[in-house]
């Protein structure tokens, strides 16, 4: 019993032959991808150019931002239906403090400068966020209900704040010195919009955290069997509560960046874009039961969703063809997870 | 399905008979081409340690599970069942080892699941549950039929389940350990309700551990081992030596306590550990329970299934909250520590039910193997992939796993193989302490062996190991000192020159006949 083989290189293609039909599964969201931009650069001679695809992605970049921090709470095993309304959340925090805040019992309002606004609003996010994950860690409470009530939640205290109108002005004042909240929907750096940039970064910093850290691999282990990771010393709870602390963040960043790119924040922002990050990540391969699942793959996803619906606008389809069309293929993408999981994955 | 009783059955009819049945899963032979009959109105009974394929030949007859090759023959034709629901229809039915009910509905719901009695206005509830008193009375047992499930101590979940295959009328019935959480009193009636059974034509099989228990009733016997059938004798004709033999083998080495060096220092010490059950039962399923291990020792629980084996060692790894009293490893009260912190002072258990507890299927055979060391190789914010490489060939090399690379499947491994990467994820933590709950359960013979090797050469290494088994010959080969628990306390200590017999006798397990 000694013909142990310990390659040092082998098999990072995973065993099995090399087959046309296992790259067009596992490769899915690119070729669905790829068909998408070949078959609208074919019906409009507008979709394939350099502006255009910029401008798409600057769209795409909100969900974006939202798929990834709903990866980690899927890879977890959880769902996060509360992004959405984190994201309205944020953004109305931001706006009240572009608007200034008034203290009363000083008699003074405070302007924030920029930089102190996006911190704060992250760090909002990161409350909630956490709210979140210890409901679901310590309180047990079921991910998708605990997210549902913290949905409502923030969605109310939005509504609360507001009295249900939207903040417009949140150019801010040269003389106050909180100009500049436009400059992550507006400015380009090298002709990039920055909201893609802000997505670009990251996409590869959770890229990084989950295929070089030990708290991606703790978040992997903790998503695929929580008990077996729990015995191998995998702080399992604390795990939970952050990934849900850093969905909460990026929704904020998101929310942060959806208000610049309005110029204006409004209580009722992002309703249903919990649904569409979900999306995202299934049709990035990943699997609903936690454990697998890649940023590439969740990126993919959310250029799938977002290039798929601007080409149907672009090419004049009716917006209620453009729903027909995402929720199709929403069931495509999980019919072909439970084609590429089901195997092997109803063992006891 | 309902066969009119003959009042003096035919003795040697067979009913229902397994020809040359094999069944593979994988790698992993579970059944090797069995032979085996089942007379009518009689108590066949199957003898076999853990793993000896037991559960599956009956899955087979049953319908759960197809066989891989070989046939089952019912009343002389040969047949194939393609589900349960049509082994039962045929008049077999079985009483699975684990239970089979669901929780949150009444003892009636759950005898009648499936096929419910309905008439002209939906479910017939009131003829329902008046079946289920009857069945209830007939097995002297006061349960209400609207209880839920839940609500019930296991002993009458195990009659309920029983009922259920009552209920059906079959002709054979398989009874997969029906007594193992029953009183004494329980398996009385259970077994005046097998002799009414026989007595009527039903062909009973029969599995349990409890041998003398099984003894009683049976009136034939068949011992397997190892997916193999090596005995098959009337009841006339066998004792529990004869048993005990065909069950274990003459040439069963698993190998002897390693000697040639002394113990270190008392590696874990557990003073009056008391762990209350877990689902929330009033009794202790750990009691006032206390043990030394040395560096070097290799110590062997041995014990019946609910004994507290499991419930011991998983507290010591802190998975479970003790009640009461002390863990001290090397000298260190860790029994407020977290499991982590615990694997981090040395202490590691590899757990008994590798599937759910051990393993992360999503993840590669490296990935698993690095799992509980991952911070030995993360410098700063990320891990270093040469180090873990290392780590993870080294592992593979000395745990002996037989795998493509670190990247293959955990999937793609058999039983054994899966098992060693469980154990070498714990030692690569460099544990001072490593507790294995049934390190053997459910993988070959030549894998068994060779776990124990590992753990013999680890522990002459200065490692302690403590391992616990319900299977008896494990006791007898490597371990310097062998426990015995029952109802969570220990019962018996002996060192390794002790026999068979007597380890039985202590766990409660009689072998007084």
């Amino acid at each position: 019993m000694s013909d142990t083989t310990a390659s040092r290189t082998a098999a990072a293609k995973g065993a099995g032959g090399f087959s046309i039909g296992r790259l067009l599964l596992e490769g899915r969201a690119f070729f669905a991808l790829i068909v998408i931009i070949a078959v609208f650069s074919f019906l409009s001679p507008n979709y394939f150019t350099v502006s255009n695809f910029l401008i798409m992605a600057s769209h795409v970049a909100i969900y974006g931002i939202l798929a990834i921090g709903m990866l980690l709470v899927i890879l977890n095993g959880g769902i996060d239906l509360s992004v959405g309304s984190i994201l309205a959340l944020s953004g109305v925090m931001a706006g009240a403090m572009m608007q200034g805040i008034e203290i009363e019992a000083m008699g003074v309002i405070l302007y924030p400068p920029v930089w102190a606004v996006v911190v704060l609003t992250c760090t909002l996010g990161a409350l909630v966020g956490a709210v979140n994950g210890v409901l679901i860690a310590w309180f047990k409470v079921p991910a998708f209900v605990a997210t549902l009530g913290v949905m409502y939640v923030a969605r109310g205290v939005g509504l609360l704040m507001t009295n249900g109108l939207t903040y417009n002005n949140l150019s801010g004042r040269p003389e106050l010195g909180n100009t500049g909240f436009d400059w992550l929907g507006f400015n380009r750096l090298a002709g990039v919009p920055i909201s893609v940039l802000v997505l670009a970064t990251l996409a590869i910093l959770a890229g990084l955290m989950l295929s070089r850290s030990a708290f991606g691999r703790w978040l992997y282990a903790s998503g695929g069997n929580a008990r077996a990771a729990d015995l191998s010393g995998v702080p399992v709870k604390r795990v939970q509560i952050t990934v849900y602390t850093l969905s909460g963040i990026l929704s904020a960043i998101a929310g942060l960046v959806l208000s610049s790119q309005l110029t204006s924040a409004g209580p009722t922002a992002g309703t249903t874009y919990e649904l569409t990050a979900i999306a995202a990540v299934v049709i990035g391969g990943a699997a609903l039961t936690g454990g697998r699942g890649t940023v590439r793959g969740t990126m993919l996803g959310a250029f799938v969703i977002g290039f798929l619906s601007d080409g149907l606008v672009i090419i004049g389809v009716s917006s209620y063809w453009q729903t027909v069309f995402t929720g199709a293929v929403i069931v495509l993408a999980v019919l072909m997870n439970s084609i590429q999981y089901g195997k092997g994955a109803r063992k006891g | 399905m309902n066969d009119t009783p003959t009042p003096k059955p035919d003795l040697r009819e067979v009913v229902l008979a397994a020809r040359n049945v094999a069944k593979s899963y994988g790698n992993i032979h579970a059944l090797k081409g069995v032979n085996f009959d089942i007379h009518r109105g009689q108590v066949t009974t199957l003898f076999g340690e853990n793993g000896a394929g037991k559960s599956t030949l009956m899955k087979i007859l049953s319908g759960v599970i197809q066989p891989t090759t070989g046939q089952i023959i019912l009343d002389g034709q040969p047949v194939s069942f393609q589900s349960s629901t049509e082994a039962r229809d045929r008049g077999i039915s079985i009483i699975h080892q684990e239970l089979s009910l669901a929780p949150n509905l009444s003892v009636r719901d759950n005898i009648f699941m499936g096929r419910e009695i309905t008439g002209p206005t939906g479910v017939n509830f009131a003829e329902e549950e008046r079946q289920v008193r009857r069945l209830m009375a007939e097995l002297e047992e006061d349960i209400d039929p609207l209880t839920p499930v839940e609500e019930l101590r296991l002993g009458q979940q195990q009659i309920v389940e029983i009922a259920r295959a009552l209920s059906v009328d079959s002709r054979i019935l398989i009874m997969d350990e029906p007594t193992s959480a029953l009183s004494a009193t329980e398996v009385e009636v259970l077994f005046k309700v097998i002799r009414d059974l026989t007595s009527k034509g039903v062909s009973i099989v029969y599995i349990s551990h409890h041998l003398e228990e099984a003894l009683q009733i049976t009136d034939h016997a068949v011992v397997l081992r190892d997916g193999n059938m090596t005995a098959y004798a009337p009841r006339a004709d066998i004792d529990l030596e004869w048993i005990v033999r065909n069950m274990v083998g003459e040439n069963y080495d698993l190998g002897s306590p390693p000697t040639g060096y002394a113990f270190g220092d008392t590696a874990l010490s557990v003073r009056d550990l008391t762990v209350p059950d877990p689902a929330g039962g009033a009794f202790n399923v750990v009691d006032r329970l206390s043990l030394d291990v040395k560096a070097g020792e290799i110590v062997c629980i041995y014990g019946l299934m609910g004994a507290g084996r499991t419930e011991l060692l998983e507290t010591v790894a802190g998975r479970l909250r003790a009640g009461r009293g002390q863990i001290v490893l090397e000298g260190h009260e860790v029994s407020h520590l977290t499991i982590a912190e615990r694997i981090a002072r040395g202490l590691a258990l590899v757990p008994e039910d590798r599937q759910r507890d051990g393993l992360v299927q999503t993840m590669s055979v490296g990935q698993n193997l690095s799992l509980a060391s991952i911070m030995n190789f993360t410098k700063g914010l990320f891990t270093q992939k040469r180090a873990e490489q290392d780590l993870i060939d080294q592992t593979i090399r000395k745990v002996t796993v037989k795998t493509s690379g670190g990247a293959a499947a955990i999937g793609s491994l058999s039983g054994g193989n899966q098992q060693k990467v469980v154990i070498g994820k714990m030692l690569a933590t460099n544990p001072r302490v490593i507790m294995l709950d049934e390190p053997s359960r459910g993988i070959d013979i030549g894998a068994k062996a060779e776990v124990f090797r590992l753990l013999a050469e680890r522990a002459k290494e200065g490692l302690a190991v403590v391992y616990s088994t319900s299977e008896v010959g494990e006791c007898l080969s490597i371990a310097h000192r062998i426990i015995v628990m029952h109802k969570g306390r220990i019962s018996a200590e002996f060192d390794s020159t002790v026999s068979k017999e007597k380890i039985m006798a202590a766990s409660g397990e009689s072998v007084a006949a």
